[in-house]
């Protein structure tokens, strides 16, 4: 299972990596997500003061960069492989290079670059400082210092690490398409590709992400959910407000908004206006659910 | 005497911030330093992607020492009096106050001498205050400490000693960091910490560590290996002053290499090969010198010596432009499918302004004054008007939106490829045009109609929503449309008066919003004469002829433009003339008689003097020789012929030479001497003809 062989020799290789570094090894959350940021074990495990060190792939649907399998580097479902170290160590940028390192890049042969690029989530309401991390011309990763999540300031700093393994394993690969990727690292007849496994479900959903996903079903999905979310948080306080007994269910009707939201945003049914408002809406949510984290037994509450 | 050397020591520094930091960090420490009296030689600092390093040499060792007097209550006074006088000038005993005499008695005085401390401690308080108050533009906290810095810093050398020694280190610790005497060099080349002592010595440890710590000679390795690598092979690098710099922030040790990609994506236009290439990749395009195209190469910057020489970094740039290019050709290609007029209706669903409507509101406001202003500048008007629909169509296209610097280019480029009159399609790109002072100006009727309509909805409407510039508050470049507007006017010479343009545009626009339409035109009127006066100036011309002009034939008052700055011209050459600046004296000394009598008398001489009461041949001449410059001045006037005017000017100043010497004004006579002030006047009022002469210097 080398990393340079395979898509799964890649993410298995970064897995130990972080493993070895004393990460809790996560499976992908099971809601449609945009991002691995939108997973509880960032956006919320980032708020409070416990240490909390995972790592985890988290399938990503960004439902308007589908391309009906068209383009070479554009996908509409992703992989990204999401590291979130809280406080961030001392000696980050050097366990990020020698990640690197671990799938067969040697910062001796290649141009390794951190380029300034701030990171900003409108709908979680978050903002960090960090980089696009560059191999040879190419952002491989990106590295952010979380500073306020939910509209909480995060104290202590959360580190947080994003591998785009599709892109990076094209480079470790060598291959020009992404749907031309070695999956399973064998060759011949039992060789899986990228495409195999992908590339009619990015034509299917093209379609459904562009033409046929039910607007009427998704504008009261959205509403649904941002009141199913607001029910929640409502029930979850105890009598002082000092204690919530519901924040992750509530936080994945959040998630769920958002999500509708994206889809609603790539069917083109959104003005811009409402666009801004939708957004405010989907924040004010993850405000809210960050506040009911912070007051549960996980976000450090007494 | 010793120096002071500092390096922060963080992680990667955003490149367009360095520059900054580097000098914000010599200003508030040699600004402390001078404020606690230590006054120094020289300062100097750097910046590279991981560390902000400063060198002060000639720092004193010592503080001055610093006595104070205060001086106290008269000899005698009461105990009360004296006991607060010790407690405020810390003495214990009044024994240890002198006494001074002044001619009210004796009274006591307390000496008090500070004594200077050891600059190293005075620095070890300063640095620490400099680092925590630093002005980076965005700042961050990491881990678990409360710091900020730009990114994340792990280490501070403070060393301060003459150079001849050993420094000693500053004693200094901020947020558990404390102050030494190690640094590191190239992050992969030279990764182990070293010692350094003065900035000499820690300049040559980092050279010798694959650090190049000024930022001036890495831009300047680059320029010149890239210079180099390109002209070897027969091209020329395309230069570019503001990548250079960024690519000198993102290296500590540039390594200049050059790439290549495959020929067939020079189909694709020129600037978005390397908007592309320059913006995704900050790498550097070349080209051929004798085509001026560009070729299939690029430069681009390493941050070190690869142990393969660079062919692995070269391959793998390669590719990522390759796709880059990919895409660049895919959405130029996607866009040629599409005309320009198809895309318009989407116009319809863009916000411009909040209160100035939709994208497609603006676009047909532009399409309605081009279309009046295409008369006035020898434009065909059903161009114009195609022009003005077409000419922001390209800010939906995929080129733009991934590179909007490429606006109005990518508009010809589409323009011309959907067969439109080649006026047109450069309309799309010139009507942005003058983007700023350097900028050429366009002179092509269609794109001059288009330019002008371009920007007048802008300010009109601006205007129209009471949403003007203040101090230094100009969101929508408003100052650069209206002397856009004023360059465009002036360099085409158009017969146009922007008043009445902005009448019209106001009048079939914008009348609903906005109840006071006269007062927001003479306001905006102002504006564009303000914008005037400056781009005069910088021209060099005297700002009090352009004062003196304007406040006789103003732009508020509906003066065209082209006449307003031919009076300026006339002017000038005018008062470089014996005559001009006869007259120019003779007409300031009248105003001035005029305005002592006037004061005196509290009346105003205006009006015409009674040609029966002259007594003297000379005031009879003069008052002849005005009708006449009166006359002449105004047929010229009238021709626009302002050389003339001055012409007619000119031949006044005999006769008001000769009245001065003949005749005198304040004589005992009232009504000879009423006449007299009356006639003085005229000189004042025949001039006006051209300025207000008062306002003139000299």
């Amino acid at each position: 299972m080398r990393p340079q062989r395979s898509f799964q020799g890649l993410i298995l290789a970064l897995q130990r990596y972080w493993a070895d570094r004393g990460c809790v090894i996560l499976q992908p959350y099971d809601m449609e997500v945009g991002a691995g940021t939108f997973h509880p074990a960032t956006t919320l495990r980032v708020l409070g003061p416990r240490p909390w060190n995972a790592a985890y792939v988290q399938p990503s649907r960004r439902p308007k960069d589908g391309r009906y399998g068209e383009n070479p580097n554009r996908l509409q479902h992703y992989y990204q492989l999401q590291v979130i170290l809280k406080p961030s160590p001392e000696d980050l940028q050097e366990l990020y290079l020698k990640s690197l390192y671990a799938i067969g890049i040697d910062p001796k042969l290649h141009d390794i670059r951190f380029v300034e690029d701030d990171w900003e989530s409108p709908t979680l309401g978050a903002w960090g400082l960090g980089w696009e991390c560059w191999c040879d011309g190419m952002e491989v990763s990106q590295f952010t210092y979380f500073q306020q999540v939910a509209g909480f300031e995060c104290a202590p700093v959360s580190g947080e690490l994003t591998y785009g393994l599709e892109r990076l394993a094209m480079y470790v690969q060598g291959v020009e398409n992404v749907f031309e990727l070695n999956f399973n690292g064998r060759d011949g007849a039992q060789k899986v590709t990228y495409g195999d496994i992908f590339l009619q479900a990015e034509q299917e959903y093209s379609r459904h992400n562009f033409e046929y996903a039910d607007t009427a079903m998704l504008f009261e999905q959205f509403k649904m959910a941002e009141a199913a979310c607001r029910k929640y948080l409502e029930a979850g306080w105890n009598g002082e407000r000092t204690r919530h007994a519901l924040a992750l269910p509530a936080y994945d009707q959040c998630i769920k908004a958002s999500h509708v939201f994206n889809l609603l945003d790539a069917r083109g049914v959104i003005s811009v206006t409402e666009r801004q408002s939708y957004i405010l809406r989907v924040r004010e949510l993850a405000k809210a659910c960050g506040e009911a984290w912070l007051a549960t037994e996980g976000g450090g509450a007494a | 005497m010793p120096d002071l050397l500092l390096e922060l020591f963080s992680e990667e520094i955003p490149a367009r911030m360095q520059a900054r930091a580097a000098e914000d960090m010599r200003k508030l420490v040699t600004d402390r330093l001078v404020d606690a009296g230590l006054v120094y030689e020289g300062a100097k600092a750097f910046a590279t992607p991981r560390r902000l390093a400063l060198t002060v040499h000639g720092i004193p060792l010592r503080q001055p020492d610093l006595k104070e007097e205060r001086k106290g209550p008269k000899v005698g006074a009461p105990e009360q009096a004296i006991a607060g006088f010790l407690r405020a000038a810390g003495l214990t005993s009044i024994d240890q106050a002198k006494v001074q005499s002044d001619k009210k008695g004796d009274f006591y005085v307390a000496v008090t001498e500070k004594k200077g401390r050891p600059a190293i401690d005075v620095i070890a308080e300063i640095v620490p205050e400099v680092v925590r108050a630093f002005p980076w533009p965005k700042s961050m906290r990491w881990g678990s400490g409360r710091l900020n810095w730009v990114r994340p810093l792990h280490s501070i050398v403070a060393t301060f000693g003459p150079e001849t020694e050993e420094p000693e280190i500053v004693p200094f610790t901020i947020d558990g960091i404390a102050a030494g005497n190690q640094t590191r060099g190239h992050r992969f080349m030279a990764p182990t910490a070293f010692t350094v002592r003065h900035f000499d010595d820690y300049a040559a440890k980092l050279q010798d560590a694959k650090v190049v710590l000024d930022p001036a000679r890495r831009a300047e390795m680059i320029s010149t290996d890239a210079k180099n690598l390109a002209f070897a092979q027969g091209f020329e690098l395309v230069e570019d002053e503001g990548l250079l710099a960024e690519v000198s922030g993102l290296v500590e040790w540039p390594v200049v290499l050059m790439g290549a990609f495959d020929r067939a994506f020079l189909s694709i236009p020129n600037e978005v090969i390397r908007a592309t290439i320059r913006n995704n990749q900050k790498c550097f395009v070349l080209r051929d010198p004798q085509t001026a195209k560009l070729v299939n190469k690029f430069i681009l910057v390493a941050n070190e010596e690869a142990s393969d020489d660079g062919k692995a970094i070269v391959a793998g740039n390669e590719r990522v432009i390759r796709a880059r290019l990919s895409d660049a050709k895919f959405f130029y290609e996607t866009d040629l499918k599409t005309r320009l007029e198809v895309r318009l209706p989407k116009f319809e669903q863009i916000v411009f302004h909040e209160k100035l409507g939709t994208q497609e509101q603006r676009i047909s406001r532009i399409v309605a004054l081009a279309g009046q202003l295409a008369p006035l500048v020898g434009a065909d008007v059903a161009k114009a008007e195609r022009a003005a629909q077409l000419c922001k169509a390209d800010l939906l296209t995929e080129v733009v939106g991934e590179f909007p610097e490429l606006q109005g280019l990518m508009g010809r480029y589409y323009a011309e490829a959907q067969n439109e009159d080649e006026a047109i399609a450069h309309a799309c790109e010139d009507h942005y045009k003058p983007k700023g002072p350097d900028d050429l100006v366009p002179s092509d009727p269609i794109s001059v109609a288009v330019a002008l309509a371009d920007k007048i909805d802008t300010l009109v409407g601006f205007w129209a929503i009471d949403d003007k510039p203040t101090g230094s508050k100009d969101p929508y470049a408003l100052r650069r449309a209206a002397l856009g507007v004023i360059r465009i006017i002036l360099d085409n010479n158009l017969p146009l008066a922007p008043r009445g343009v902005v009448e019209w545009h106001f009048e079939h626009q914008f009348k609903k919003q906005y109840l006071d339409v006269a007062s927001a035109i003479d306001n905006l009127m102002v504006f564009f004469e303000d914008r005037l006066t400056v781009q005069l100036r910088d021209q060099r011309a005297r700002h009090d002829l352009v004062d003196s002009v304007l406040s006789n034939a103003s732009l508020v008052e509906g003066h065209r433009l082209t006449l307003i700055v031919c009076r300026i011209e006339a002017l000038g050459k005018f008062l470089d003339t014996d005559d001009g600046k006869n007259l120019l004296a003779g007409v300031k000394r009248a105003s001035n008689i005029i305005r002592i009598e006037e004061k005196k008398d509290k009346r105003e001489y205006t009006g015409a003097p009674n040609p029966a009461l002259y007594k003297q041949d000379e005031e009879m001449a003069l008052a002849e020789a005005i009708a006449v410059a009166k006359r002449d001045a105004s047929t010229a006037v009238a021709k626009e012929d302002f050389a003339a005017v001055m012409t007619a000017m000119a031949k006044l100043r005999p006769f008001v030479d000769t009245f001065f010497d003949k005749v005198t004004v304040n004589v005992d006579d009232k009504a000879l001497r009423e006449n007299r002030l009356k006639l003085l006047n005229e000189i004042r009022e025949a001039t006006r003809a051209v300025a207000d002469f008062s306002r003139i210097e000299g």
